[in-house]
């Protein structure tokens, strides 16, 4: 065999395996999944095979009226509409108390900085559900929180926290402030201190320092860090099936829904195909400005 | 203006001692930690109600030990996060060994986002998705399914730090075991792979993290019997608190906690105790 054949036959044995997997149990299936999106809905729970229609994509916009024709349908939307503007919510929050914290953490000795950089990555590793689950016990009506603000005589009734929109988002910000934490970090860790030191020779005070040294430099993580924590609020499933309640629905939980109760396979298809439409807009637009900056945080 | 040594200690231009910054950080952390750490000593709550502290006691882990549906939902989360590791690590260390090279070919980088694909994606969408391919297949779902799905995303887990690992290695010793006289698979068993091996079992351990912590795909690719520990209380979960609940959560965080800070210990970065270079 020649050199170049071997070269290649042993590339294909030992890549071969995981990209095997990969596609087997993940890409073909994400194909099949586009191809019943496009499929008839069978309304014992199956999907007519042999039926083209666009039916299930209609469906997140209009319904039919009883005499056949469309009617818009806000429903969907709104959901949609949700889940863009929670995760906008989570990415804000996250980027105002992440960037302090970077802050506070790019400019540590070498040694601080290892132990806060494991303090942030700690909880990541911990499981999601639980850590979910533990905001109930503080945020529901005889909850940690509640129970001290009576306690306090704040207030005289329990506030609504658990299963609305705030606590979602309570939740969310929690389940993905490190990603938007590590990022900015990695950019500010590079600043040479002498630079704010400068900014300050030249009259510049604290503000302007920020706003024109500090925030350009830490720019590509600021950016970085919102799509690490955009992406996986908009495809959340657990933290609103815990905190929204079943009331305050996003996306995942509405995808999930098809293939539980609902059984609308095609029209759940529909619905991963946009929110995997959506993400990937999201991280090709970063990627096509922010290709470099990125290779170099990881 | 004349500087006042308490009030003003540091030059203001030192970024270090800016206002704001630590009390931001304090407050970061007691929000990341506090409720992880109230669920934990709620664990030990004696009182039902769970939110008020009434003793200590040690009950609520006595009894979701005891309890047949928590160990056969343990054993299935151990037997899940046990193969699906090591099925996947095995695969990861394969490919990461050829890919951490530095030759380019045709597809290398197509095929580092097909490695990151499973990371990439929100879980929802390919739980879903294997969920319809398993089902027109015909195949029964249970923990084989369950396996697969792990699998398939524990493989960047996996892939990731040992591909790092393999690119942080020092070429020159290669090299200097070719000068050597040992030929590529001898250099391969005796050289490469003792270095690499705290780089797999760092891989190894994140990988069994996260299968053991995982929900979503569980969740759609289980069927009879393959119910795991998070699968099981996000059942007691939906229907009301429980001071049980508390017990195996906390018992879950513990052992998630312990798991990762050995594999940072065995991935961390030892060519930095070999001093400045």
């Amino acid at each position: 065999m020649t050199r170049a054949g071997k070269n290649i036959l042993f590339r294909a044995l030992l890549i071969g395996p995981a990209l095997l997997a990969i596609t087997v149990f993940m890409i073909i299936p994400l194909g099949l999944m586009a191809y019943i999106s496009f499929r008839g809905r069978d309304y014992s729970g199956g999907v007519l095979w042999d039926q083209f229609t666009a039916e299930a994509y209609v469906r997140l916009f209009f319904e039919s009226e009883l005499d056949g024709t469309l009617a818009l349908n806000f429903n969907y939307m709104y959901i949609i509409l949700r889940s863009v503007w929670l995760s906008f919510l989570t990415m804000v929050i996250s980027l105002a108390v992440g960037l302090p914290v970077a802050m506070f953490m790019a400019t540590r000795d070498a040694k601080w900085k290892a132990v806060l950089v494991f303090m942030v990555t700690l909880p990541f590793w911990t499981n999601l559900l639980v850590r979910n689950y533990a905001w109930i016990l503080l945020l529901r009506d005889h909850g940690i929180i509640n129970s001290a603000l009576l306690w306090l005589g704040i207030i005289s009734e329990p506030l609504p926290l658990l299963h609305n929109s705030f606590a979602v988002a309570v939740g969310l910000t929690y389940s993905f402030l490190p990603f938007m934490v590590l990022p900015i970090y990695a950019s500010l860790e590079k600043i040479d201190l002498r630079l704010v030191e400068a900014s300050f020779d030249l009259y510049a005070n604290r503000w302007q320092t920020i706003k024109r040294v500090i925030l350009p430099l830490a720019f590509p993580g600021i950016v970085a860090g919102c799509v690490l924590v955009f992406v996986p609020a908009l495809g959340a499933y657990i933290t609103p099936e815990l905190l929204g309640g079943g009331k305050t629905l996003m996306i995942g939980n509405l995808i999930g829904f098809q293939f539980g109760a609902a059984r609308n396979w095609p029209f759940g298809a529909a619905l991963g195909m946009f929110l995997l439409a959506l993400v990937l807009t999201s991280l090709w637009l970063y990627a096509r400005r922010y290709r470099g900056d990125l290779e170099r945080l990881q | 203006m004349k500087i006042n040594p308490f009030r003003n200690r540091a030059f203001p231009g030192d970024a270090r001692h800016w206002p704001g910054l630590f009390t931001a950080t304090a407050a970061f952390f007691a929000y990341v930690y506090l409720p992880i750490l109230i669920l934990i000593a709620l664990s030990f709550n004696e009182n039902r109600t769970v939110t008020i502290w009434t003793g200590f006691s040690l009950d609520w882990y006595r009894m979701a030990f005891s309890n047949r549906d928590i160990v056969s939902a343990a054993t299935n989360s151990l037997i899940i996060a046990s193969v699906a590791s090591v099925s996947a690590t095995t695969l990861a260390t394969l490919a990461a060994l050829r890919m951490a090279s530095n030759d380019r070919f045709l597809g290398k980088t197509g095929i580092n986002a097909v490695f990151a694909l499973p990371i990439t994606v929100p879980e929802i969408v390919p739980a879903v998705a294997t969920l319809m391919f398993f089902a027109s297949l015909g195949f029964t779902f249970g923990l084989g399914t369950v396996i697969i799905g792990h699998i398939v995303f524990c493989i960047p887990f996996a892939y990731l730090p040992i591909r790092a690992r393999l690119e942080g290695m020092d070429p020159k010793i290669g090299e200097a075991a070719a000068d050597l006289y040992a030929n590529p698979v001898q250099a391969f068993w005796r050289v490469t792979l003792p270095q690499l091996v705290p780089g797999i079992l760092s891989g190894l351990v994140l990988a069994f993290i996260i299968s053991l912590d995982d929900f979503v795909t569980t969740f759609f690719l289980g069927g009879a019997g393959s119910t795991t520990l998070p699968i099981y209380i996000f059942g007691l979960v939906r229907t009301g608190v429980t001071p049980e609940v508390n017990a195996i959560s906390s018992l879950m965080l513990l052992l998630s906690l312990s798991l990762v800070s050995l594999s940072l210990f065995l991935g961390r970065d030892q060519n930095r105790k070999t001093g400045p270079d």
